[in-house]
């Protein structure tokens, strides 16, 4: 516990100092709290915002993950992986093509984006029979996600509006158009669906055990259902109208926090959520430093540290 | 009163004849019910139209004399504790933890479980004899502790009526009578037991009636001796067997080679 405290801390200070104008710890802290420090403007118009977004959306991504492995009983479900991220992207984009958009518009076409990809995801793995296998549903998710990528290219290539010129570089994930306004976009679409996975907590611990345990033991398992991959969609979708396509955090944390300790859903979602929050900070601390003066595409980071714990996890679930 | 009663339950899957077709049966508080019955002959269909699971085409199922429908979720969780067949275990929890997921119908969604629930727990634990597991972590455990455990779950519902759905599948003969032990000693505690078990032998010494299914009818309800007859078991199951009767009074059956010898 207090080590993750520390590593909020260490996280959000490094993520305030770091950049192409390096501050010490000291001069981050006056910064935010004195207007007339010499930093006081790039940590509190520049940073502060871009960490903020990037805790918040780490997060919720994370919290996704952690939920949505409950749901489909396997430690390799997390948005990205299942086509939700790959449903919402698509839907922001058209939203950008239709000239449409605007900051409260791009996510809400984004949710469409994403619950079409869950439904979608779900029908066709139960084409395969009466019962769910997590990884054909998983399968599915990839596909389907491939399927939406291959869309948003062509739209991107073929749209003649402004602003999808630069979807390439947004969809790859990145924190560089943080500002107070996207952070507030943000926390308004992810409030209600986090409070809401939140209150599943102990529904979550039943239906990771199988929906007839689950049913046995008093719960609702189709309402808990709805319910979760209505909040994911929501959540992913306002991640990714706020900073693109960010795989795998979904997939790293929550296997992390359940390395760490073996945790209910009531401990192991905040956990997540710190968890995920820190990563993401650290990791778009990494993409704006590692290549100076240029920056890569946080989503880039995520998934070098993402697809070897997935590959472990992978063999894992199949021995 | 019956705590637990099934009348005339008809359930259909698809077209073609129905999985169950009228079956009734009912159990007392104090009473062990054994089903047993050929493969495919509704027994796990009866399990899941009891539970709520399975919404039935015709018929009705009364819990504690109130009609299924008419129970909440949480509500029924309280008084009907089902042990469904084998359970995967993706995310272990500790064996207390594991335990506690059964006042979950009892709890609010914020509220952490209180000194009764714990009560319950530790209870549940040491009925099941598995208090000294209560730190493990489940996927350490074998596969009659397993057992145990998962019913020690059940008990902590404090239901009346307690279903268990092949509990001894892959248990050897010491762990498989451990639990028939402990199932019959729950049972002479008050609660209602339906166990549905391919052992009809070890239905016929430990439940106090039988129900015989056949094809989705009740070939057979009542006292042991009484349902486990020779002409109707060779009938339903389709092959020569002969039944004989344990020390004990309980007939017990002998499946015999299929020119009717008994042996090499």
């Amino acid at each position: 516990m207090a080590g993750l405290l520390a590593f909020v801390a260490v996280s959000l200070v490094l993520g305030l100092g770091a950049g192409t104008v390096p501050l010490g710890p000291g001069e981050v802290w006056r910064g935010l709290w004195s207007a007339d420090a010499p930093a006081s403007v790039i940590v509190r118009e520049l940073r502060l915002p871009r960490v903020l977004l990037a805790f918040l959306v780490g997060g919720s991504l994370a919290v996704c993950g952690a939920a949505l492995q409950a749901m489909i009983r396997n430690p390799l479900a997390e948005p990205y992986l299942l086509g939700l991220s790959g449903g919402a992207g698509l839907g922001a984009v058209l939203a950008l093509a239709a000239r449409t958009a605007g900051p409260w518009a791009v996510p809400v076409a984004a949710f469409a984006g994403a619950l079409a990809a869950v439904g979608l995801v779900y029908r066709l793995s139960l084409v395969a029979g009466r019962r769910l296998d997590p990884r054909i549903l998983l399968l599915s998710g990839v596909v389907v996600g491939a399927f939406a990528g291959a869309l948003m290219s062509a739209i991107i290539v073929l749209s003649d509006a402004p602003t999808v010129r630069n979807a390439f570089l947004w969809l790859l994930g990145g924190f560089g158009a943080a500002s107070w306004q996207a952070l507030a976009v943000f926390a308004a679409y992810a409030v209600v669906p986090l409070a809401a996975i939140g209150l599943s907590a102990r529904a979550l611990d039943l239906i990771a055990l199988g929906d007839e345990p689950a049913h046995h033991l008093g719960a609702d398992v189709d309402r808990v259902r709805r319910l979760v991959y209505v909040c994911t969609a929501l959540l992913t979708a306002a991640s990714v109208a706020a900073c693109g396509i960010i795989g795998f955090v979904g997939l790293v944390v929550p296997h992390a926090v359940r390395t760490l300790a073996r945790p209910l859903h009531r401990t192991l979602l905040p956990l997540a959520f710190a968890g995920g929050g820190s990563f993401l900070v650290l990791a778009d601390v990494v993409a704006r430093t590692v290549a100076r003066p240029l920056e890569l595409p946080v989503g880039v980071i995520t998934a070098l540290v993402g697809v070897p714990i997935f590959a472990v996890l992978l063999r894992r679930s199949v021995a | 009163m019956s705590l637990l009663e099934a009348r005339d339950v008809v359930v259909r899957y698809g077209q073609g004849r129905p999985a169950l077709d009228g079956v009734s049966c009912a159990v007392r508080g104090g009473e062990l019910l054994g089903v047993v019955g050929p493969n495919g002959s509704g027994k796990t269909t009866l399990v899941r139209v009891i539970s709520g699971l399975l919404r039935p085409e015709g018929g009705e199922v009364m819990v504690d004399g109130r009609p299924l429908p008419r129970w909440k979720r949480g509500e029924l969780a309280g008084v009907l504790a089902v042990v469904p067949q084998g359970e995967a275990v993706t995310f272990p929890l500790r064996v207390d933890e594991a335990v506690m997921l059964g006042r979950y119908a009892r709890l609010g969604p914020l509220a952490a479980p209180g000194a009764r629930d714990r009560a319950a727990v530790a209870e549940a634990l040491l009925r099941c004899d598995v208090a000294e597991l209560a730190g493990r972590s489940i996927d350490t455990l074998s596969g009659g502790e397993w057992q145990r455990v998962r019913l020690a779950r059940a008990l902590a519902q404090e239901p009346g009526v307690l279903v268990l759905d092949e509990p001894t599948t892959s248990l050897d003969i010491r762990h498989e009578m451990e639990l028939f032990e402990l199932v019959r000693r729950l049972v002479d505690g008050g609660l209602a037991g339906l166990v549905i078990t391919h052992h009809i032998n070890l239905a016929a010494r430990y439940a106090d009636r039988i129900l015989l299914l056949s094809a989705g009818r009740v070939a057979g309800e009542g006292p042991p001796a009484a349902v486990l007859q020779e002409h109707t078991l060779r009938a339903v199951f389709d092959w020569p067997l002969a039944v004989t009767t344990w020390r004990d009074g309980s007939p017990q059956v002998v499946p015999l080679r299929p020119d009717g010898s008994e042996g090499r």
